[in-house]
């Protein structure tokens, strides 16, 4: 826990965007953003991102850094810029500023340590291909362009397909399989990067309840392993079961830390703004609602 | 057969069915890629752009030289995919109504221009207006040597950058993670089609031109669920949609080669919905009967 450090941003030109945003918790932010540690060495260090749409901002001031073999959730609204930042960290959109290091270098030249999970919606099933040859897709960066992918590198994809629970499935249209499979072939397709740090934009959005319990148990072995894994989440009841640290995003880094520091109904609350209601249920934990 | 015979023979029409052939294939080819990339108008727009491209460099140089247009055709191109592109970026016009903006507006100032010239009694303007509908007739043999030059160049580069340009079609955003010069790829696969375009104007004309891009690939889809499959049968379905064009347009005289070379690829798109056994019409609806009568008898046995 020790090793999660979030910098907030308190220049006073740019003021808070979002409406939501409460304004006196001030105080408990800071508290929240002393954590410091080494950040030399860090999966993952993103100093003041800042992302804008046509002119207005989507992302900003966003800094942070992970802590190396943890599961991390990036939690926040609809429109808070998750996906958002997770494509600027990975340089597929432009970001008007800031800076991402990837274990202490420049992020371009550790591409080859970092897996991304793209959510499932970003691409038409409908091409035609099938399994083993999506997760193929996967080994590609460390051939390159122009080598074609040989034994070595099916056995890896047929490899990961079994990881996820797909071998089966391995030459099935992509179009046959169901919105659970097909986000699994994504999973498989990501371990065939054999990257150190993954990104994942809503892997668990969509998928039925063995689907989920499968990702998870695949992402705690991934943990296991040593790997990073930073994780775009939707479902409140399930952060404090399935992630060691969580970032909280609206626009801004409202806070960062392990869960049992910052998955807090005050932080929460500032987060989703007026969104989200709090209830206290039997158990020490309190239930989470999330809703309109 | 006498007509198959006289096409074997004549030495002309040798060359012209050759070239309508690899046009074709070279449009099945970088059709599917666009056609998965959903950007199957943007070889509409390229066509119809094309037009005062031709025009222009007709108008500057004075003479019908295969060099020019495919110079002129480039640059009207380029423009209009950047302007495609501008209009997209930089307003909230979406890019398929801004494809339909450019490509109007080109396609109007080029039927501006090609009027202009025909009535300007220059000699050399005869069979300007071809470029509308296509004639292939009036190929010769260096647009037949630039086109198997287009065509050796794009089968090239697509067996070379088949994984790059696969992957870019199904998600680019993973192929940029990786660090791909998608961008630079993507544009290349423009040019391609760009070249292919400007290559078939004369046989197919600037109106039909992207028929020949869309049709193949969408019929090479209906048979197979393989990416390098679809690709070959795209060129072949291509290949003899341009053959069969060729042949009926000169069989009767007058006939442009354009429209029945497109109506032979939508013959062949036709037979493909219809019979391709997976995703065809026939075999779908008899799958669906069979699945019925199973589960009809199913629910008696049950009784």
């Amino acid at each position: 826990m020790k090793s999660f450090t979030t910098t907030h941003s308190s220049d006073p030109m740019s003021a808070p965007q979002s409406v939501d945003n409460g304004k006196q918790p001030q105080n408990k932010l800071q508290q929240h953003h002393k954590l410091s540690t080494n950040i030399e060495d860090s999966p993952l260090q993103v100093q003041g991102l800042t992302v804008t749409y046509q002119h207005q901002p989507v992302v900003q001031q966003v800094s942070f850094s992970l802590a190396e073999g943890r599961l991390i959730g990036l939690l926040g609204p609809n429109g808070a810029g998750k996906s958002t930042l997770l494509k600027a960290i990975l340089g597929l959109i432009p970001s008007l500023s800031g800076q991402v290091k990837v274990f202490g270098k420049p992020y371009e030249s550790q591409r080859r340590r970092i897996g991304y999970v793209p959510q499932r919606e970003s691409v038409d099933w409908d091409f035609p291909t099938d399994a083993l040859d999506v997760v193929l897709m996967g080994t590609y960066g460390r051939l390159g362009l122009f080598r074609r992918p040989g034994k070595n590198e099916r056995q890896t994809a047929l490899h990961c397909l079994d990881q996820v629970g797909m071998a089966d499935y391995a030459g099935r249209q992509i179009s046959q399989l169901s919105g659970g499979q097909q986000q699994r072939v994504f999973l498989a397709r990501a371990l065939a990067q054999q990257a150190d740090l993954y990104l994942m934009d809503e892997p668990f959005a969509g998928v039925d309840a063995l689907t989920e319990k499968a990702i998870i148990t695949l992402l705690e072995q991934m943990k296991q392993q040593g790997k990073t894994v930073l994780v775009v989440h939707h479902d409140l009841s399930t952060v404090q079961a399935y992630f060691d640290d969580v970032l909280l995003l609206n626009r801004q880094l409202i806070a960062g830390g392990a869960v049992e520091h910052t998955f807090t109904p005050e932080l929460l609350q500032q987060t989703y703004g007026g969104k989200m209601a709090f209830l206290q249920g039997n158990d020490q934990q309190g239930i989470l609602l999330a809703g309109k | 057969m006498d007509a198959l015979w006289m096409i074997w023979t004549d030495p002309n029409m040798r060359w012209i069915v050759a070239g309508c052939m690899l046009l074709g294939l070279s449009s099945g080819l970088i059709g599917s890629y666009m056609l998965l990339q959903k950007r199957s108008l943007i070889g509409d727009a390229l066509a119809h752009a094309a037009l005062p491209g031709i025009c222009i460099a007709f108008m500057l140089t004075g003479v019908k030289s295969t060099v020019g247009f495919l110079l002129g055709a480039l640059i009207a191109g380029a423009i209009a995919t950047f302007g495609i592109r501008w209009i997209a970026a930089h307003s909230r016009i979406k890019q398929d109504a801004a494809m339909g903006i450019v490509l109007s507006l080109f396609f109007g100032i080029g039927v501006m221009l090609l009027t202009r010239i025909q009535h300007s009694g220059d000699g050399g303007q005869s069979g300007l207006d071809k470029f509308l509908f296509g004639q292939a007739a009036s190929m010769m043999r260096e647009d037949v040597y630039m086109l198997a030059g287009i065509s050796s160049l794009l089968l090239l580069l697509c067996l070379l950058l088949y994984k790059p340009f696969k992957l870019i079609s199904f998600d680019a955003g993973f192929a940029r993670g990786l660090g791909w010069p998608v961008a630079r790829l993507e544009q290349l696969m423009l040019l391609l089609t760009v070249l292919v375009v400007v290559a078939g104007i004369q046989a197919v004309g600037v109106v039909l031109m992207s028929a020949l891009l869309i049709t193949p690939a969408v019929a090479a889809r209906y048979w197979t669920d393989k990416l390098s499959v679809m690709l070959l049968l795209a060129g072949i379905f291509g290949a003899c949609s341009g053959f069969s064009g060729t042949f009926w347009s000169s069989m009767v005289t007058g006939l442009p080669t354009g429209p029945v070379t497109v109506l032979s690829a939508t013959i062949v798109f036709a037979v493909s919905a219809l019979l391709a056994p997976q995703r065809g019409w026939v075999g779908k609806s008899l799958r669906q009967r069979r699945a019925r009568q199973q589960w009809q008898q199913g629910g008696t046995a049950h009784e």
